[in-house]
């Protein structure tokens, strides 16, 4: 196996420049595995992380008839006196946040134009509301008594021209059918990075969003955090058996899921032609070197070599090939995923029903995928060189030595 | 003893259409301790013959067996065997290993036969100084001329101590003298260590070292003659 893997290596020596490129096309090939995976990965954990970020939480309490797609204002499709219900949640040790929140829709009208907006009434103090109220760009964020003001998002503002101080008009249809509007103050505009969420969703005091809806001390949900996202199944459990609905992030994000297996299968199936292409160089160059050294197989055989030897030889030159390959794509992968780790692959307002994209995807390489590709990238490598290997075995000595006599 | 026995042999090689003869019916036996040369002009079957002898390929119809034993039946790895421990084999072009230092070739069928390494090393050093190249063990085959090429194949095909070594046109890409050093080593080694050799040739000079002379045409034995005129 050493005399093998001597002999491979100074063979590969032998046309350095060939050895280079059918390693390089190993290691662009992997490094492209390596990029497509984590921006994969990145994009889908992205989602996950925004969503529950901005609009899932780990867990939300819901009243057992509420239903998201109708946004319900009805008293009994809300949950009655959410503090309470907030409270008894927070006392589970594994919550770090429990806060009510009343989802509303809503016209804004600012002088000829309207848009559909979606008001979230929330408690201004809560930790719950942090990634708002980092993401302010101007202005300043809501107070528990404001009555007049909102946030909304820098995509809405842009979209309508609206700044910090600017009014707006808000009509809402109540929680008994009738409509109620009131002019309010935009008090600050934030961001989510989110163009999907940031144009479409407003804050206000839950206060005031009972008050304008008439759903005085009711609330749409109780969002809740946890200490790890893995508590939630636990969390649900302990809840069970109350009046309400206990949705944990991976029901709420189900579509999520089910997208990423299906891109999971479509990469796949990209894998496979790049390893393809790889293959395909490889195999290439190993069957150039039986040619071109068919005289040297015809020595070794006609010096005892025999079939399998000779193809353990030409297995250890693509095995090199393989780990210089394998080498190489985990530096030029890893310099690409570095960089889209830090800087990202702008793609602006890409929506999906359910799903929060950031505008931008961070690539996100996990130690499984890039064991799994470089594993896979080896083995493919080596399935390439099988053809040389078995041509160079199959060859005759005599046919090997051909023309060297009469 | 006899080394080798080809028996009524033949080889037809067929391409296309076209059937070519390249041996019509030979048989030779070959002695332990000979030294001989198989002459004859191009095309007249030497090669074909050497690599019947040697294993590389197999007669059409007829036999051949070494050491007594029939090789003609033998699979692929099983002539592979043969070959690896009962034939050393010396090429017309300088069949070295170009990656492979003159030690490192000579050390190959050493290294196939499973030979451990302080003897391979005893051995391997032992060849070498037979052939005169000791100094030069670690230089590549691009770093010897052709003339010590040629004795590193000799050296490699006798590493294993084989029974019979067989040579085609040893001499062929070899200059007066070099030529003249390859065949005294071969020569030197026939007589002291007895083992056999044969050798396919045209070179008049060459013949001159063999103990008897096979002469070929057109794919048959037309003369089997002893040195000094004895047939």
């Amino acid at each position: 196996m050493f005399q093998a893997f001597k002999l491979a290596y100074r063979n590969v020596g032998r046309n350095k420049t060939r050895s280079l490129l059918s390693a390089l096309a190993v290691g662009v090939g992997m490094a492209l595995l390596l990029l497509m995976a984590s921006v994969l990965e990145g994009e889908m954990q992205g989602a996950l992380q925004n969503t529950i970020r901005l609009q899932s939480g780990h867990l939300q309490v819901r009243p057992a008839s509420y239903e998201e797609a109708k946004i319900s204002l009805k008293w009994e499709d809300l949950i009655e006196n959410p503090d309470q219900v907030a409270a008894q949640v927070k006392s589970i040790p594994q919550v770090t946040v429990a806060t009510p929140r009343l989802v509303a829709s809503s016209i804004l009208t600012v002088g000829d134009e309207s848009k559909g907006v979606q008001i979230l009434g929330i408690e201004p103090d809560s930790p719950a509301n942090q990634p708002f109220r980092e993401g302010m760009l101007s202005g300043e964020f809501i107070k528990a008594d404001d009555r007049e003001g909102i946030l909304i998002g820098n995509v809405l503002a842009d979209k309508l021209g609206l700044k910090v101080n600017d009014k707006v008009n808000l009509l809402v249809t109540t929680s008994n059918g009738d409509v109620n509007e009131q002019l309010f103050t935009v008090r600050g505009i934030f961001t989510t990075r989110t163009p999907g969420y940031d144009e479409s969703t407003i804050f206000m005091p839950l206060a005031k969003a009972q008050a304008i809806t008439a759903t005085e001390n009711h609330a749409s949900t109780i969002f809740v955090t946890l200490q790890d996202l893995n508590q939630a199944d636990a969390v649900a459990q302990a809840l069970k058996g109350s009046n309400y609905k206990i949705l944990t992030w991976r029901d709420q994000n189900a579509f999520i899921t089910q997208f990423e297996d299906y891109a999971n299968a479509f990469f796949i199936i990209l894998y496979l032609i790049v390893l393809g292409i790889t293959a395909t160089v490889v195999t290439n160059t190993l069957v150039m070197a039986v040619f071109e050294r068919t005289r040297e197989i015809g020595i070794l055989s006609a010096i005892g070599m025999k079939g399998r030897s000779i193809m353990a030889q030409f297995l250890a030159e693509a095995a090199l090939l393989a780990t210089g390959g394998v080498i190489g794509g985990l530096l030029i992968g890893g310099a690409a995923v570095a960089y889209f780790t830090v800087y990202g692959i702008y793609i602006g307002d890409y929506g999906l029903t359910g799903v929060l994209f950031e505008d931008h995807i961070y690539a996100h390489l996990t130690l499984q995928n890039t064991v799994t590709l470089a594993v896979l990238t080896y083995i493919i490598t080596l399935i390439a060189s099988l053809y040389p290997a078995r041509l160079a075995a199959r060859l005759e000595p005599v046919e090997a030595l051909h023309g060297l006599g009469d | 003893m006899e080394v080798t026995k080809v028996n009524n042999a033949t080889r037809v090689f067929k391409i296309g259409e076209v059937e070519t003869k390249a041996l019509r019916g030979v048989n030779l036996s070959i002695n332990d301790g000979e030294f001989t040369a198989l002459v004859g002009p191009s095309g007249s079957g030497k090669t074909t013959l050497l690599q019947l002898i040697g294993l590389l390929d197999k007669p059409t119809t007829g036999s051949v067996t070494i050491n007594g034993k029939d090789a003609t039946s033998l699979n692929r790895n099983q002539r592979a065997d043969l070959r690896k421990s009962a034939i050393g084999f010396v090429f017309q072009f300088f069949a070295l290993i170009p990656t492979l230092t003159a030690y490192e070739n000579v050390e190959m069928p050493l290294l196939l036969t499973g030979v451990k390494a302080p003897d391979r090393k005893k051995r391997v050093n032992e060849m070498l100084e037979a052939v005169g190249l000791l100094d030069r063990a670690h230089h590549r085959p691009d770093q010897l001329s052709g003339g010590q090429q040629q004795r590193v194949a000799v050296a490699r095909a006798l590493a294993t101590n084989p029974k019979l070594i067989l040579a085609d046109e040893p001499t062929a890409n070899l200059d007066t003298e070099n030529g003249r050093q390859v065949m005294d080593i071969m020569k030197k080694l026939n007589k002291e260590t007895g083992v056999t050799f044969v050798f396919a040739t045209h070179d008049p000079r060459v013949i001159g070292y063999a103990d008897r002379v096979v002469t070929l045409q057109d794919g048959v034995i037309t003369k089997d003659s002893k040195a000094n005129g004895k047939s």
